[in-house]
């Protein structure tokens, strides 16, 4: 049966990693294809690639990004960061990315999505959904977090599966460097609700987070950022934890 | 000189980096003179098979990939490619192997099989030469081809199915070697010095 997956994330401006606290104070965590590679090495099990170079260029930084990264490491991974087009998409998977992260784009046109995933394969699509509870309603944001939308969290989930996303990458902006762990309780109900593997993101602070997400909200991979940029927790150990606690990772 | 069919279905660039990391010299193609004249093939798939197949007519490459004799490496659907038959798009393959391709039960379990799964050898293959019984490889799949007489290792996702097969100079992997870290680099070594 398939191995649970540990996936670091890569915020990335400028060809720098940079991460924040709840998506704003970047703070440089090292060049992008260097960090790769030494997840790689670590033992990760996929990378995700979000981009937040704010410039017209974008589409042209994104690619050469991937085809360093291709080069780098011979492990699957993820771009995401403003990507809107089919044309976007081709032009990243060509140069080497298996899959692209959708963000606010399939809020705006939610058709990108299963037009993408016809087009692409479901496997090469993943919905990225921010989550931020408002007044005690799961609210889904855009633009990195900064914009709130009228979508509901477990609403939007369940639609972005029928829509044909190959994943969802479902991060809690409540949770998002707390460090005091994932949201459990909303990922387990969103795993119980869809068909498609659930990525947990925001809020790993230790080990025990994560092994919680794998048995108790029963999601197939967890991603963490800052936490790994800043050696706070090693890779490798961090599977080894695992599968003393009898999650099946890949060592 | 390794041939490596690009003949627009999915994307060969991450086939591409892994041959650079070996050092091999290889020749990205979409013509038969050139591929049948290639010392050895890897052909790549990712997508639908029925438009696959398509592509691969479209580029006049059926008969050679049928009838070469050269060591051959499906990969992916390259590898489904290989078999008689897929019920993808009730498709008719290259018949290389025998077998059809079905879809995994949606009932069962998530579609795609995707991610890191445990390859179990099942029989002596140059192809798996130092690569230990039970290592994880990368998958990205939603039908696959049952166990039969040419399976050389297997995986498990509620069914047991055919991880790679190999009959005569048709080798083929489910998996992505390219992207299954150094257990796949060790098995696209192994096509390229032994097979």
């Amino acid at each position: 049966m398939l191995a649970k997956r540990i996936i670091p994330c890569l915020d990335v401006k400028d060809g720098r990693v940079v991460k924040g606290t709840n998506f704003v104070n970047l703070q440089d965590a090292g060049g992008a294809v260097e960090l790769a590679y030494r997840y790689y090495k670590e033992g990760a099990d996929e990378l995700v690639f979000l981009d937040i170079t704010a410039t017209e260029e974008k589409r042209k930084t994104l690619v050469e990004l991937v085809r360093e990264v291709g080069k780098a490491i011979r492990i699957p991974f993820t771009v995401g960061g403003g990507i809107s087009a089919i044309a976007d998409i081709e032009a990243l998977l060509k140069a080497g990315a298996d899959k692209v992260s959708l963000n606010s784009s399939i809020v705006k046109n939610p058709r990108l999505i299963s037009e993408a995933s016809k087009q692409f394969g479901s496997q090469a699509v993943v919905a990225a959904v921010d989550v931020k509870t408002v007044n005690g309603q799961k609210k889904i944001f855009v633009k990195g977090g900064k914009e709130e939308t009228e979508l509901e969290g477990f609403e939007w989930c369940k639609r972005v599966c029928e829509l044909g996303a190959g994943e969802i990458l479902l991060t809690s902006m409540d949770h998002d460097v707390t460090r005091n762990g994932y949201d459990v309780k909303f990922l387990k109900q969103v795993v119980d609700a869809v068909s498609i593997p659930v990525i947990a993101s925001g809020g790993a602070g230790k080990v025990e987070d994560f092994l919680e997400a794998f048995e108790k909200a029963e999601v197939d991979a967890c991603l963490a950022a800052g936490l790994f940029h800043f050696n706070i927790l090693n890779i490798g150990d961090l599977k080894k934890y695992l599968k003393e606690n009898n999650v099946r990772v890949r060592l | 000189m390794i041939a490596v069919v690009d003949y627009g279905a999915g994307n060969v660039q991450s086939v591409l980096n892994a041959l650079d990391d070996l050092k091999v010299q290889y020749k990205v193609s979409n013509k038969e003179p050139e591929i049948y004249h290639a010392d050895k093939i890897i052909f790549p798939g990712v997508g639908e098979a029925s438009f696959a197949m398509r592509k691969l007519h479209l580029n006049n490459l059926v008969t050679m990939l049928r009838v070469t004799k050269k060591p051959l490496l499906g990969i992916c659907l390259g590898m489904q490619l290989l078999s008689e038959k897929s019920e993808e798009g009730n498709t008719c393959c290259l018949g290389a192997v025998p077998g059809t391709c079905v879809k995994y039960d949606e009932a069962k379990v998530k579609v795609s099989h995707m991610g890191w799964n445990e390859v179990k050898i099942d029989m002596d293959s140059v192809l798996f030469e130092g690569i230990a019984d039970g290592s994880h490889f990368y998958f990205a799949n939603s039908f696959y081809l049952p166990v039969f007489d040419y399976t050389i290792a297997s995986s498990v996702y509620d069914v047991t199915f055919a991880a790679a097969v190999q009959k005569n100079n048709y080798y083929g992997v489910q998996f992505h070697p390219e992207k299954s870290g150094e257990a796949g680099i060790k098995l696209l070594t192994n096509f390229i010095e032994k097979c």
